[in-house]
């Protein structure tokens, strides 16, 4: 079987759906953190892609293409030992509580 | 050429449809790091030569396949995942 | 740690537990000092500014001179340089010309590769898995969903990007557009033609009367 990643020629039904979405600022972001990360060697692209298909296949199918980079980035930066995870956990705590204000 | 029919768990660009697949290489784009490498902290050298590798769409999915008998897919393999196609 | 208020755009209601990790991770590498805000700035400023615009340039370019279309068939990087466009190290450029005979689609079923130099970030539906599941299995019906009817004689190249390499289609000069200047033949140039699945524009009103009906 295929991995999740790998999708070429599966059978489906659908349609194509041309509607299009403007990207949100986080997205933006995301896009532009990976080339930086780039710029600086922090990460490669096939870190990037490796990262994204270690993703849990349910989770790679439900999540917009953006939410699997950034899931990479956070997996890349934990393993390299740039971020930790609990880091992230409390920074996003605090912007989640001052938006909520 | 045919491309090996290897499952490997680790990161490489090689997609499922074409694995066991025989295809004509068009063209050589040069030498690029290696991605199974450097997914995985790998510097990524030596570099391997990618080849752009001509199939026919029938050869790939058989009867599934709706379209001219002579149209083609393209897909650019790693030389790694290329071998001559067996005789016989 | 100072939060981060300069950017109030960033506050959206329906942002996911996704979004929010993400500018926690750009604070944090802020903070740390392993990038720089200006920088994250300065590459959003950056591909918001690509558009397919850069690309139809090139088309038409490659439409009127000759000599250009093969150089930028034979080198698509150095002819793209040529024209002030300085592609990314990352990957290459080769450029695919449609014709009376042939026509190519681009595809990446294994990710979403895209020239993004040339045509900006990709459309969602390149991204999307019915895209990159039936373009290679079924082609002629998704040009046929996208409104591109191919004659059964024309031969059909799927091109699957999946490496190193971004693939551009070099469509068909529209009928009836000679003597047309190449900033205007840019103007017929769509995204989805650079793409395969679509053809050029056609010219509007009088100019164009090659497909008139008698």
């Amino acid at each position: 079987m295929p991995a999740v990643h790998d999708r070429g020629g599966l059978p489906t039904d659908q349609p194509i759906d041309r509607s299009e979405h403007e990207w949100a600022d986080w997205e933006y972001v995301a896009n532009a953190l990976v080339g930086v990360l780039r710029r600086h060697e922090v990460i490669n692209v096939d870190e990037l892609r490796r990262g994204i298909e270690a993703m849990v296949p349910a989770e790679y199918e439900s999540s917009s293409y953006y939410e699997r980079w950034s899931a990479s980035i956070e997996t890349l930066l934990v393993e390299k030992g740039v971020l930790t995870t609990a880091e992230i956990d409390a920074v996003a705590a605090r912007m989640d509580g001052l938006w909520r204000r | 050429m045919t491309v090996r029919a290897d499952e490997v768990a680790h990161h490489h660009r090689t997609p499922w449809f074409v694995k066991g697949k025989s295809g004509v290489v068009r063209r050589v784009h040069g030498a690029f790091p290696n991605p199974e490498s450097r997914a995985h902290g790998g510097s990524g050298m030596p570099k391997r030569r990618l080849c752009q590798v001509e199939f026919r769409q029938s050869d790939i999915w058989g009867p599934k396949y709706r379209g001219r008998a002579d149209d083609v897919l393209l897909a650019d393999i790693f030389e790694q995942w290329l071998e001559p196609v067996p005789r016989g | 740690m100072s939060s981060d208020h300069r950017h109030p755009p960033l506050l959206h209601a329906d942002r996911s537990v996704r979004a929010t990790r993400v500018l926690a991770i750009r604070q944090l590498l802020i903070d740390k000092g392993v990038v720089t805000a200006a920088e994250v700035d300065d590459v959003v400023a950056r591909s918001r500014a690509r558009t397919p615009a850069d690309g139809a340039k090139v088309v038409a370019r490659a439409w009127t001179d000759d000599a250009f279309r093969g150089r930028l068939l034979a080198d698509a990087r150095a002819a793209a340089r040529e024209q002030g466009y300085r592609l990314s190290h990352d990957a290459d450029l080769v450029v695919v010309e449609n014709t009376a005979e042939v026509h190519h689609l681009i595809v990446c079923t294994l990710c979403s590769c895209y020239p993004t130099s040339l045509l900006g970030q990709p459309p969602d539906w390149y991204k999307s898995f019915a895209y990159r599941q039936r373009a290679v299995i079924e082609p002629r019906a998704v040009l046929r969903e996208f409104g591109l009817e191919l004659p059964a004689a024309m031969h059909l190249r799927v091109v699957d990007s999946t490496a190193d390499v971004r693939y551009l289609v070099l469509p068909r000069r529209p009928p009836g557009t000679e003597g047309m200047s190449q900033d205007d033949l840019a103007g017929l140039v769509t995204r989805d033609s650079m793409i395969g699945v679509a053809e050029a524009h056609r010219p509007e009103g009088g100019r164009c009367a090659c497909r008139g009906t008698s």
